[in-house]
Order: structure tokens, then C-alpha cells, then sequence
């Protein structure tokens, strides 16, 4: 029996290419690979936005990409999210723009309050740089609506403060309204202790906020997108996003189904 | 002028790996009795006012705004002239 079934996606995606803009804080360094994927794979519009710009240049989805920005001095993601450009973010996000933080841009997304909870220290204290496993949790959202509940994606992580936190009354509250959106799972499909790469609580994964609309992950999509590396199960995501966005248009108002 | 001594803690539900990383290197030192061992940080910030009470507010709002996270960590600080 079948206990989880892979995404299969074709590549690349269909529709006039859509607006996307990959923010660089100094420190960013997953932003060329944000990039080129969304270019050269997905035929998407894409731009560099610095972060001492004041304007998003009417994009249609923000890319908080990953990184060390800042150092990761403070705390990961502290000193970012009061990057000028960050207060464009904000109210783009309000407003139900979409955004997808991975790793660094995960943490800076928590940080600037936009996803509830917090990234720690990896529990096993040591830097994971390795592919891992999640499982998709809820494919209604605009991040997964090309996969399906249980698909499997080997992805890779990178990442020294991965581990998700958040106090008891938020982790039921994100449960309760289903902004799990991946869990760190084995190759089966099961979510276990040991399949759990930095101590996340319920291996939280990637989770979106309440409107649906902003996501935060902490695997490289990216990094899993370009066949000429050998991964594309991440495709499954930036496909998600550029079919929500080409179905809803300039996206005002997502939620999750 | 004042001096801010700000001690960020963490709060005391969250786990922390490093704290429990370095009471077994004490221990390692043959070291006996350290019972538990947290790690937070402490920063130090000069502040150019004259008054007392206006150093007070912007030592507090720094912690709220940027130096503490609320979701994990717990801050307090004293204030010296200098």
C-alpha cells in the first residue's frame, strides 16, 4: 500500500509570468538562488530588492530569502526586520500580499511579528546542513495547493537556529486553524522524533499566518527546485504560489481553503 | 549620561541546549554541585541623558523594541550616572 505519494509537477509553469521580488539584507546569500530558480525555471518576472529600498515596485509576491543577515548578530532576523524596505513588507503583507520567508527570511518573518513563535538554536546545538524530509500538512494554502495532504518532499536544510518555538496557546491555536504547513517527517511519510533535524516542536516545518497569505519555512525550496541539481520536490512550492497567484490575479485577499 | 547594564535571559520554558552543554563541560572539569547552567546575554549601553527617568525610558523601550524577543526571552537592567 502506498503510504504517501511523491508531487509530480511538471516544470515549468504556464500563464504570464507573474512579479517577484527577492529582498537582499546584507547577509542574504540564498537570494541568487531565490532568483535564478524563479527566472530560469519558473520563467518568472524577478528583482533584487535591496533592503535600503522604500519601495516594492509593485511585485506580486515578496521572497525573504535565506542567509545570515546581519551576521545573525543579536538574534537571527533582529536587526533585518527594521530594514527600511521591511516597513513596505509589512504593510504589503497586511494588506494580503504574499510572502515567503525561507530559513533566514523564515526568522526575520517571526521576528517582524508577521508569523507568530520563534526560531532557537538547533536542540542538538550543531549547524544541520543536510536533506531532510517534510511532510505536507495542509495543501490548501497558496504554498502547497500543487501538492497534496502527505506528500512527501526531500528537501535540504542548512540552518544553526531552526528550532521552532512557540508558546502552548499558539501551537494549538496554529493546529486548530491548520497554518502547519509542513512537518519534518522520515522518507514514509511519518513525523518522528528522529526524522526532527532541530527540535522544532511537533516538527513544525513551515507554517503560514492566519489570513494564508504569508509563509515561513525553514527548508531550502530553492535548493530543491532546478533538476540540473538533482532535487525538484521544492518546485512543488514556488509552482503553489505562482498558480495562487495567476488564478487570484494580483493577490488582495488569501485565505486558506 | 548613564550606563545601562542589561542582563537578557531566557525564559525559563524554553530549553536550552548550550546552558546544559556547558554544565557538562564543568562537570568534565571534575567540578561537583553545578546543578543547572542558563545562558543569556548582557549588554551594556551608554545613555546621554541628564535625567533619570527619561535614561529609564529609552533603556526600556530598547529591551522591548530590539534587545529582548518576548517570545523566548525575559530582560532587566540598572542604571548608573557616569
Amino acid at each position: 500500500m502506498e503510504r504517501y505519494r511523491k508531487t509530480e509537477i511538471g516544470l515549468p509553469v504556464n500563464g504570464a509570468p507573474r512579479k517577484f521580488g527577492v529582498v537582499v539584507f546584507p547577509g542574504s546569500n540564498c537570494d541568487h538562488d531565490a532568483y535564478h530558480v524563479l527566472k530560469e525555471i519558473f520563467r518568472q518576472d524577478v528583482r533584487f530588492l535591496w533592503h535600503k529600498e522604500t519601495s516594492l515596485q509593485g511585485v506580486d509576491a515578496v521572497i525573504l530569502p535565506g542567509g545570515f543577515s546581519y551576521g545573525d548578530y543579536l538574534r537571527c532576523g533582529a536587526i533585518a526586520r527594521f530594514s527600511p524596505i521591511m516597513k513596505e513588507v509589512i504593510g504589503f503583507a497586511n494588506a494580503g500580499g504574499m510572502v515567503i520567508g525561507i530559513c533566514n527570511g523564515f526568522q526575520i518573518l517571526c521576528e517582524a511579528g508577521l508569523l507568530p513563535g520563534s526560531l532557537l538554536r538547533n536542540a542538538r546545538l550543531s549547524f544541520a546542513c543536510d536533506y531532510v524530509r517534510i511532510r505536507v500538512e495542509n495543501a490548501g494554502t497558496a504554498f502547497t495547493s500543487a501538492s497534496r495532504e502527505g506528500d512527501v518532499m526531500k528537501i535540504p536544510i542548512a540552518h544553526g537556529d531552526g528550532n521552532y518555538f512557540a508558546d502552548q496557546e499558539t501551537l494549538d491555536r496554529l493546529e486548530r486553524n491548520r497554518q502547519v504547513v509542513f512537518r519534518y517527517c522520515d522518507a514514509q511519510g511519518s513525523v518522528t522524533e528522529g526524522a526532527n533535524p532541530n527540535g522544532s516542536l511537533r516538527n513544525i516545518a513551515g507554517i503560514v499566518n492566519e489570513q494564508g497569505n504569508v509563509m515561513g519555512m525553514m527548508p531550502h525550496p530553492e535548493r530543491a527546485s532546478d533538476p540540473t541539481l538533482g532535487e525538484t520536490d521544492g518546485a512543488a512550492v514556488f509552482i503553489s504560489a505562482i498558480g495562487h497567484l495567476i488564478k487570484t490575479g494580483q493577490m488582495k485577499h488569501a485565505t486558506i481553503s | 549620561m548613564f550606563l545601562a547594564k542589561i542582563n537578557v535571559t531566557l525564559r525559563t520554558s524554553i530549553l536550552d541546549p548550550q546552558g546544559k552543554a556547558v554544565q557538562h563541560a564543568i562537570e568534565t572539569l571534575g567540578m561537583e554541585g553545578v546543578r543547572e547552567v542558563r545562558m543569556g546575554k548582557y549588554i551594556e549601553m551608554k545613555i546621554d541623558s541628564g535625567d533619570r527617568a527619561e535614561a529609564e525610558r529609552v533603556a526600556g523601550e530598547a529591551c522591548r523594541r530590539l534587545l529582548a524577543n518576548p517570545v523566548m526571552e525575559n530582560f532587566d537592567y540598572t542604571l548608573e550616572k557616569i
